[in-house]
């Protein structure tokens, strides 16, 4: 490919670009477009600017704080080439607009996303449009940069994505031994309960008044009274959950034989008495704007990265509440936790930290806890602008249909085989990939026990990523969702999703074949159902399995699924490197027929020869790991499995 | 480490990346000096990076005035004449690099590096030259050494869709992470000079293409006496040439250096600018890496070529002359 031929130069300038994400990666990329020669590049980005996003996506300002990513983007690259065309669209690449007639006008796509959603919702419009699809992410130094071409490559979905990180709801609700354990229980029970929407099921409530009464009698301890003083009531919540429902646990004899056994905090024990009455100084010190509003501001604590003291949190508890009830009441019902929310992230500091101290486990700051509670993914800019010169370089090859020449590569931390950079060659699509080889699945389900809506709900969109979906068996319509329906259909399609499998108006049972349908992504997948009566809770929470598409194969230790699973590009990484490990193995002790996937002779030599560098790259990034399992900082992550897409929801906890 | 803590204001620009290589490695990089020479596109790509990344100055050398050839794979040039008019290069990139980051300050510094004196080099912890001819580096990276502080050097040259970073951190302290453990590690360096000058026939058999095809341009260009970067097709028979006679003068077989190879960085004298995002992502963090003290830095020499894609790290010292 030398540089300056005839062909490339009028393949870049006759190219229509779309550009999904104009985030970390996006920026850099538009701006390397754009150098490159290409004349045409549509954005969609739905994000607005925000301040942690400057030290990487340069090409915005502090005074562009709130305005949107796409537009921005578009007029900063018009200064420096003003001749070239760019069409920015503030929104959402999953909105309707950007069906599969909108995706055909384009060459090529180039993904720079932060989440596994929309990253298969594109995969599905870029197959279903036949545009080459360019997929890219990073973390920390790490980086890949892979391609996609219907029938050339393996699709985006063709291998199983790592899994995200879940716990059992008994480490969350009663034996947290890790900090992460207590942020989870901080922001996913204590802060839904007080602040996020009272019809929500939640765990929180089952440990707290079980001791005795039966949930007829008992009040919400954690609705504030009528006239309840907010000082108080703040302190009754706190003895509540920290002081009496220890208690209550510890009074369970059996849990505690080999754990160490947690302490109640009570804030007459923390706080002195003239502190616990009067808290912070709320009047004098906050501003209107009610994102300023902050604990730590008016408790005059400044440094986030220092560890609070047990007092300290709980005055930050203490405060943060308040502040929640005085000046954000409003939102009280409807808040979800929010990262960049400083007053909720004070709030689940304090209360984890709080939690911590009871059981024994080392504080963190808050720039810590803000870290793992938000998911945060780490970014600087060094890696977005190679991966999206990376980007660029598979763009101009899919655009001259250089397909010999594809490559998937890896940017690295450390040097493995003298490389930085490791390209591989792409692997071929997986035959049996339910996305783009359309090989049905199969689903063992209860059918006399689950409901239409549990198998939408837990299958149709938090398995197979569909958002408009119509279920048919034979030709009979079971359940279809649009804007079109009339009142009759929509009427009959809520009642069938109360209904169990096999009592739909045409009964699903064992052996039926239902066709799942996409009308915006124009996917359709075919599912066999096969009758299965009991499910064993722990280990298939969702009172169904799936198989077809994410079987893992029978080499997988289960010591490398763990390492996998959290979900940002290190442990996507790892995966791969895993998964290619794994196919060396095989190829060494010559088990027949493993996985279609093929692998370069040069990949596996050179993983293979570095076994200890991996290992090493992998324990370096368990610190790192630590703050991950997630999903939605801005933009940077690789197939990632996004914890907002189970958000809100109790299955997260099995 | 002691040293006064981030401002509020930095922590919160900061945030993700004080997440990959903490608070330490950040205040260390907001009190690091940085000069760079020759701001062709991948030189414009790093100035980006380290100005985001939040170091304490960049100060730009380039006296050149503005042509249309020079913004074409340099970002921080506008192609607006009203805005360059009358300015060189190094002027109009400063202008552009301070919006990235007003907390890092940017600055230009004229005149010709190569007489400059210690006093001048001792403001600096990093020096990035590129599109200088052999001997200028040799020159500036002689003066470097002599200082009594380490200065990082640097230098960085695209051609084509190729690219090359040469790294001397002289005696270089860091820490890695092994296992769950932090080790503290020592790397020793050579010179630009040492390290051209190591003869090819004791190098391993398997270092780049790319190295020895750059050294012969590099000859070329010094004995040419041609600006750095500015050859053209009609050199090749010479290029070709001198090839010969170094491989022989090596032993080293001549098909190593492939001819087609040579003509492509003859040719190149325009950059790709895919390549010089990567060149300039990887000097970025390089040069991040020797400010913080953290993580192992490449030594000595990284080579990317977009027909394989690779990017590569070859160690070119004397095996002979070298003490760990």
């Amino acid at each position: 490919m030398a540089m300056a031929s005839e062909r490339q130069f009028a393949a870049i300038k006759g190219a229509k670009v779309l550009m999904v994400g104009a985030g970390g990666i996006g920026c850099e990329l538009l701006k390397t477009l754009a150098l490159s020669g290409f004349q045409d590049i549509h954005i969609i980005d739905m994000d607005t600017i925000e301040v942690s996003n400057l030290n990487r996506q340069f090409l915005f300002r502090q005074s562009h704080v709130g305005q949107s990513k796409a537009k921005v983007a578009r007029d900063a690259v018009l200064n420096f080439r003003p001749h070239m065309s760019i069409t920015a669209h503030h929104a959402n690449v999953k909105d309707p607009e950007f069906n599969v007639e909108f995706f055909k006008q384009f060459n090529v796509v180039l993904n720079g996303l932060d989440n596994l959603d929309a990253r298969r919702h594109v995969n599905r419009l870029c197959l279903a449009a036949d545009v080459p699809l360019v997929e890219s992410g990073t973390t920390g130094f790490l980086g890949q940069v892979t391609v996609h071409v219907k029938g050339k490559t393996e699709c985006y979905e063709c291998q199983p994505k790592p899994a995200p990180k879940t716990y059992p709801v008994c480490t969350i609700t009663s034996t947290p031994s890790k900090f992460v354990h207590c942020i989870v229980w901080a922001k996913d029970l204590l802060f839904a309960k007080l602040f996020g929407d009272k019809n929500q099921e939640n765990d929180l409530n089952v440990r707290s008044s079980d001791a005795a009464s039966s949930s007829e009698h008992a009040e919400d301890v954690f609705e504030r009274r009528k006239d309840e003083d907010i000082d108080q009531y703040g302190r009754r919540i706190y003895d509540h959950v920290f002081g009496y429902n220890i208690e209550v646990a510890l009074s369970n004899k059996e849990t505690w034989k080999n754990r160490n056994r947690p302490r109640p905090i009570y804030t007459a024990g923390v706080l002195p008495e003239e502190l616990s009455k009067q808290n912070g100084n709320m009047d004098t010190i906050y501003a209107a704007d009610i994102t300023t509003v902050s604990a730590m501001a008016s408790l005059g604590l400044k440094n986030p990265q220092e560890t609070w003291t047990l007092m300290e949190n709980s005055r930050v508890f203490l405060e943060a509440l308040k502040l929640f009830f005085v000046k954000r009441e409003e939102e009280i019902g409807s808040l979800s936790f929010d990262k960049d929310d400083q007053l909720a992230v004070e709030f689940v500091t304090a209360a984890a930290n709080i939690r911590a101290a009871s059981f024994g486990i080392q504080l963190h700051s808050l720039f810590e806890a803000k870290g793992i509670a938000g998911n945060i993914v780490h970014a600087v800019a060094t890696t977005n602008a190679v991966i999206a010169g990376l980007i660029v370089i598979e763009a101009i090859k899919v655009l001259l249909k250089d397909t010999d020449n594809y490559r998937m590569t890896y940017c690295l931390e450390h040097i493995s085989r003298k490389m930085l950079l490791m390209p591989v060659e792409p692997y071929e699509p997986n035959k049996s990939c339910y996305v783009c080889s359309e090989t049905p699945l199969s689903l063992e389900i209860n059918t006399h026990r689950s409901k239409l809506r549990d198998f939408v709900e837990k299958i149709v969109k938090a398995k197979l990523g569909m958002n408009f979906p119509l279920i048919m068996h034979g030709s009979n319509l079971l359940y279809e969702v649009g804007d079109d329906l009339d009142e009759d259909e929509v009427a009959n399609y809520a009642a069938n999703l109360e209904k169990v499998l096999s009592e739909l108006p045409s009964s699903v049972t064992g052996g039926t074949m239902l066709t799942v349908e996409d009308l915006q992504q124009e996917l359709t997948c075919s599912i066999n159902i096969k009758h299965r009566e009991e499910f064993d809770e722990e280990k298939e929470p969702d009172g169904m399995v799936l198989s077809g598409w994410t079987q893992a194969p029978a080499a997988v230790k289960d010591d490398k699924k763990s390492i996998g699973n959290g979900g940002n590009a290190s442990n996507a990484l790892e995966h791969e490197l895993a998964e290619a490990n794994r196919d060396g193995e095989m190829e060494e002790i010559s088990e027949p027929s493993v996985k279609k996937r093929k692998l370069s002779e040069v990949s596996i030599a050179t993983i293979l020869d570095g076994p200890e560098a991996t290992a090493d790259e992998i324990k370096n990034q368990k610190e790192v790991e630590k703050l991950d399992d997630d999903d939605d900082d801005e933009e940077d992550l690789v197939m990632i499995d996004d914890l907002n897409s189970v958000g809100n929801k109790k299955t997260r906890l099995q | 480490m002691d040293g006064e803590e981030l401002t509020e204001q930095e922590t919160a620009l900061y945030d993700r990346q004080i997440r990959v290589w903490g608070a330490d490695a950040q205040r260390r990089l907001s009190k690091s000096h940085i000069l760079v020479c020759g701001m062709k596109g991948t030189v414009a790509e790093f100035c980006k990076n380290i100005v985001l990344a939040g170091v304490g100055s960049v100060t730009l050398m380039d006296d050149r005035v503005v042509t249309e050839e020079a913004f074409s794979a340099n970002f921080l040039i506008p192609p607006d004449e009203k805005v360059y008019a009358g300015k060189t290069i190094a002027e109009v990139c400063c202008s552009s690099l301070k919006e990235f980051n007003p907390m890092v300050r940017v600055s230009v510094e004229k005149g010709d590096l190569s007489n400059f004196d210690a006093e001048f080099y001792d403001k600096f912890d990093v020096i990035v030259v590129s599109c200088r001819s052999i001997t200028t580096k040799k020159l500036i990276n002689e003066k470097c050494r002599k200082l009594s502080k380490r200065l990082a050097f640097y230098t960085v040259d695209c051609r084509d869709s190729c690219g090359e970073i040469f790294v001397d951190l002289q005696n270089h302290k860091y820490s890695k992470q092994k296992l769950e453990e932090t080790i503290e590690c020592q790397l020793q360096f050579p010179s630009f000079e040492e390290a051209i000058s190591v003869p090819w026939k004791v190098l391993p058999r398997k270092v780049s293409k790319l190295y020895f095809a750059m050294r012969v341009i590099e000859r070329f260009e010094e004995a040419e006496a041609c600006t750095p970067g500015e050859t053209s097709i009609a050199d090749l028979p010479a290029v070709l040439k001198l090839k010969k006679e170094l491989c022989e003068a090596n032993s080293l077989n001549a098909s190593h250096i492939p001819d087609s190879l040579l003509e492509r960085l003859i040719m190149g004298s325009k950059e790709f600018p895919p390549v010089c995002a990567i060149v300039g992502g990887i000097l970025g963090q390089e040069v991040i890496k020797a400010i913080s003290g953290k993580g192992e830095p490449l030594k000595n020499f990284f080579l990317f070529d977009v027909m394989d894609g690779k990017g590569i790290v070859e160690d070119v010292s004397n095996p002979n002359t070298e003490s760990e």
